[in-house]
């Protein structure tokens, strides 16, 4: 466990398939507690199914993901694997957070209500307790005269702060951020990125797949690039970005840079 | 560039401009307050004149038929037909309200994980919009036939004929033949919610209960009234089979009238103008439930801004 515990996130092996096409073939990687882990690469270097199949969006084929030391999907006893019953995922799912590229808010519900929602009905928080935290989850993300207004009525760069104000609600151990900026307009990349940032330094553990170079050069403790469902190079930023080896990862930053 | 010059080149597409050529300025000639005179459609006029004509000519000869006129009004007020719209408005709405739960239920069975449960749903649907809807109320009013008695041991039994009512029969032929088609329109729109929205509850921790119930069905519901509006339509229409059993809607409440008089053709079109201020009614209710739901996403949203409105609050957008 002592291990473990500075790991919150290891994968190991981890291997996927669609069909004929295998999108992971053999991952490996180990995100520190606090840390933040940017994962760059080409589109379908199977960096998104990667980061899906560590909130169990993704069943892997072979592999383990462990989540804060526990076994993802799996109980292990008597020499064998046991798929973990439904309520026993959720609760898995519980620990982590992920914030999408389509944002993916409740369409039905006002800022607020997205906030709340997750805590009072899976965290089984009372109600008043979980507005309340809601209410300072989006001050924090700087949307505090917007509670009332509906995703539609949300630009896209609010509406991804208000998604990350809702992963936040449920006191995650890990965030997770698929292309978080990639759906926006140049002009909203800015907020969001700041907003996670500033999560950075509070200590939350993070893991990024980004095309933001910038951000990653900045922010990131570990970058890891991919490429052909495998991890290509991995490192310190100043490592990967700043000279990197692998000669894909050198094509890679010539063309995004 | 040279490529393009056939779309480029403008001799050969263009017609020569409106403008005199020694003019810099397009149609100096042409006062900026120069009347418009809209063009004559001869063709148009002619039409509608022989179709009001054609009209008028069916109008004349019903009006001349073997038809007491007069008495069609005393029959739209009389107290038997009035006591059928009663009926047919009861029927309508429990019928429909059947229909709605069984097609949720069938609708959230057809999308559940379980292939049982799956398979049911897919062989209700199937079933129930096959055999015709007179059928079934056939069925339901004869079911003392293959059950004369209806019992749970040792807590209750009853005679079939005294609970398989003709209100009850009917009831049932249109209600659930109603849960089939609402099962295949309420999959509609559980399939028309976009997959994200499932995938951020379930990123939450939410199971594919909550998920369903919280998110998707609310979500699905503004997909699900404008179709379940020509359904009541629908359904209104439809309950005029139950006059086959007997039971007391407007139909069968105007056989009462004409048995004894024969005045058949009079009691049937007050009959037929009651049908037409009913449909006439929830198409007006309908069409109002629709718009109040294009304004916004969701119901949620227009309740929101039904709610602004009359504190007089403003969207600050």
């Amino acid at each position: 466990m002592s291990a473990a515990a500075d790991y919150v996130l290891e994968a190991q092996q981890v291997h996927k398939r669609f069909g004929d096409l295998e999108v992971l073939k053999g991952i490996d990687v180990r995100v520190r507690r606090g840390s933040v882990a940017c994962i760059l690469g080409p589109s379908g270097s199977g960096k998104s199914t990667f980061l899906r199949s560590i909130n169990h969006l993704e069943k892997i084929d072979s592999g383990r993901i462990f989540v804060n030391g526990h076994l993802l999907g799996y109980r292990f006893g008597d020499g064998k694997l046991y798929e973990l019953r439904e309520r026993e995922i959720c609760t898995q799912r519980a620990a982590t957070a992920m914030v999408f590229q389509q944002f993916n808010l409740f369409r039905h519900k006002t800022a607020i209500e997205n906030v709340v929602e997750a805590p009072i009905f899976v965290r089984g928080i009372p109600k008043a307790q979980a507005y309340e935290e809601g209410r300072q989850l989006l001050a924090d993300v700087g949307l505090s005269s917007h509670e009332r207004h509906y995703p539609s009525q949300l630009s896209g760069g609010q509406q991804q702060r208000v998604a990350i104000a809702r992963a936040l609600a449920m006191r995650p151990q890990l965030m997770l951020f698929d292309e978080p900026t990639s759906a926006l307009d140049p002009e909203l990349v800015g907020e969001v990125l700041e907003v996670m940032r500033k999560l950075a330094d509070s200590g939350m553990t993070m893991v990024v797949v980004t095309h933001e170079v910038g951000f990653a050069r900045e922010v990131a403790d570990q970058v890891i690039f991919m490429d052909g469902g495998v991890v290509a190079e991995e490192g310190t930023p100043a490592e990967v970005l700043g000279a990197p080896k692998n000669q894909r990862t050198k094509d890679f930053l010539r063309h995004v840079l | 560039m040279s490529g393009w010059s056939h779309v480029t080149d403008p001799v050969a597409t263009r017609s020569v401009p409106d403008v005199p050529p020694e003019d810099a300025r397009a149609g100096a000639h042409i006062p900026l307050d120069a009347p418009v005179v809209a063009p004559r459609h001869w063709g148009r006029i002619a039409f509608a004149a022989v179709a009001v004509a054609l009209l008028a000519l069916v109008v004349v000869t019903l009006a001349g038929g073997q038809i007491q006129w007069s008495s069609v009004p005393g029959y739209f007020v009389d107290p038997r037909i009035l006591e059928g719209v009663v009926g047919t408005l009861i029927l309508t709405v429990a019928a429909m309200a059947l229909g709605i739960v069984v097609g949720v239920i069938v609708a959230v069975m057809r999308s559940s994980s379980n292939p049982v449960l799956k398979s049911i749903a897919v062989g209700y649907v199937w079933l129930f919009r096959a055999v015709p809807t007179l059928v079934q109320l056939l069925l339901w009013f004869n079911f003392a036939l293959l059950l004369p008695e209806i019992s749970v041991p040792g807590v209750f039994s009853a005679d079939t004929n005294t609970i398989m009512t003709p209100f009850l029969a009917a009831l049932l032929g249109l209600g659930l033949s109603e849960g089939a088609y609402m099962a295949e329109i309420v999959r509609g729109g559980i399939e028309g919610i976009d997959r994200g929205q499932v995938e951020a509850a379930k990123s939450l921790g939410m199971s594919a209960g909550k998920t369903m119930r919280r998110i998707i069905l609310p979500q699905a519901t503004r997909l699900v009234v404008p179709p379940t509006g020509n359904e009541a339509i629908s359904m209104l229409k439809y309950t005029s089979l139950a006059f086959v059993i007997s039971y007391s809607e407007l139909l069968s409440q105007g056989k009462k009238i004409f048995q004894i008089n024969f005045e058949v053709l009079e009691v049937l079109f007050a009959c037929s103008l009651w049908y037409l201020v009913l449909v006439t009614i929830l198409s007006l209710g309908q069409r109002e439930l629709e718009r109040s739901l294009a304004r916004g996403q969701g119901l949620g949203e227009v309740r929101a801004a039904r709610r602004r409105r009359s504190t007089g609050e403003k969207g600050d957008r």
